[in-house]
């Protein structure tokens, strides 16, 4: 019952890319031939909010309902954000969607997306075993 | 009923998503991020011996629960309160998309190449499971997504995110201006 509530907020989180329309294989590539500005004006000010709230929350100390520190993981660099953020580049606007927008999209009716979201597991899987000769 | 079916501006749809930060931080310690729920997928259902996948995934279980209440968002949003007029696609796309055979403006993804027949010709394979991998392998080489880098990463002001997110960017405009127009041309 305890995380009924990612349930629940992942539910929002869906409506909102379909209200946004981040979800359309469309907007995807009129932001990459800067045919429109919505897309550039979503992921700003998501940052902008994003960056504030981070801020917010490490200068007042502000602790979890449950009364924790608030932990945020470093990202530590790896030549992989370059080669595997090349790769994704590629995959998005290939297909129109980065992970989140896939779950969404299958949820909307659009049954073949199905195959795209197996062909990202499968991927995922590959660079599992991969990982070991992979420079990093 | 029209505000449940009309998109929302971006001003509006950009500040939400980037609530999720903070609210999924404060309600659960959670960092945002949707692509590890695929390699969780992997440990979960694929049996095998890579170290990788060899880890305790239902400690991670919130992230694949988040994933499911976006499908089902998807569904109320996409298939019940769906927006009956096709999405305002600017000019230019329509007209240089139009000029590489694409005719179908009407759905979230061009009906005429994302369509099971078309799974079995060289353009859809290549855009659906080529794209597909490379979104799976990708972001997990990346060490994440546009929620997990472009979003999270630089809302906490991390320099390997925004070299994540400009390596996104960089490959997602090769795509359209010199790859894509060969692979219609297939």
């Amino acid at each position: 019952m305890n995380k009924i509530k990612f349930l629940a907020l992942g539910f929002i989180f869906g409506v909102i890319l379909i209200k946004a329309e981040v979800i359309s294989w469309f907007r995807i590539r009129e932001m990459f031939r800067f045919q429109a500005f919505q897309m550039y004006g979503i992921i700003g000010s998501a940052v902008v909010i994003g960056i504030i709230s981070v801020f917010m929350i490490k200068k007042y100390n502000i602790k979890t309902i449950k009364g924790e520190e608030i932990k945020i993981e470093p990202k530590k660099f790896s030549i992989g954000n370059i080669i595997g953020g090349l790769m994704f580049g590629l995959g998005w606007a290939m297909t129109g969607a980065c992970p989140g927008p896939l779950y969404a999209l299958v949820g909307s009716g659009l049954v073949v997306i199905i195959v795209v979201l197996l062909s990202a597991i499968f991927g995922t899987w590959v660079y599992g075993l991969l990982k070991n000769k992979l420079p990093h | 009923m029209n505000i449940l079916t009309q998109p929302w501006p971006w001003y509006v749809s950009g500040p939400l998503i980037g609530l999720m930060v903070p609210i999924l931080l404060i309600v659960g310690n959670k960092t945002f991020g949707i692509s590890s729920s695929l390699r969780h997928i992997c440990a979960a259902c694929i049996p095998g011996k890579a170290e990788f996948f060899k880890y305790d995934w239902k400690a991670e279980s919130w992230n694949l629960i988040f994933a499911l209440g976006i499908v089902l968002g998807g569904l109320v949003a996409g298939y019940f309160f769906a927006n009956p007029n096709p999405i305002q696609i600017s000019e230019a796309t329509v007209a240089d998309l139009s000029s590489m055979g694409i005719k179908d403006f009407s759905g979230l993804v061009p009906n005429d190449i994302f369509n099971f027949h078309s799974l079995l010709t060289v353009k859809g394979f290549l855009l659906m499971i080529a794209g597909g991998f490379f979104v799976g392998f990708g972001t997990r080489y990346a060490g994440g997504c546009t929620s997990g880098h472009s979003i999270m990463g630089m809302s906490n002001l991390q320099l390997p995110s925004l070299i994540a997110t400009i390596c996104f960017f960089v490959g997602g405009l090769a795509m359209p201006w010199f790859v894509l127009p060969w692979i219609m041309s297939l």
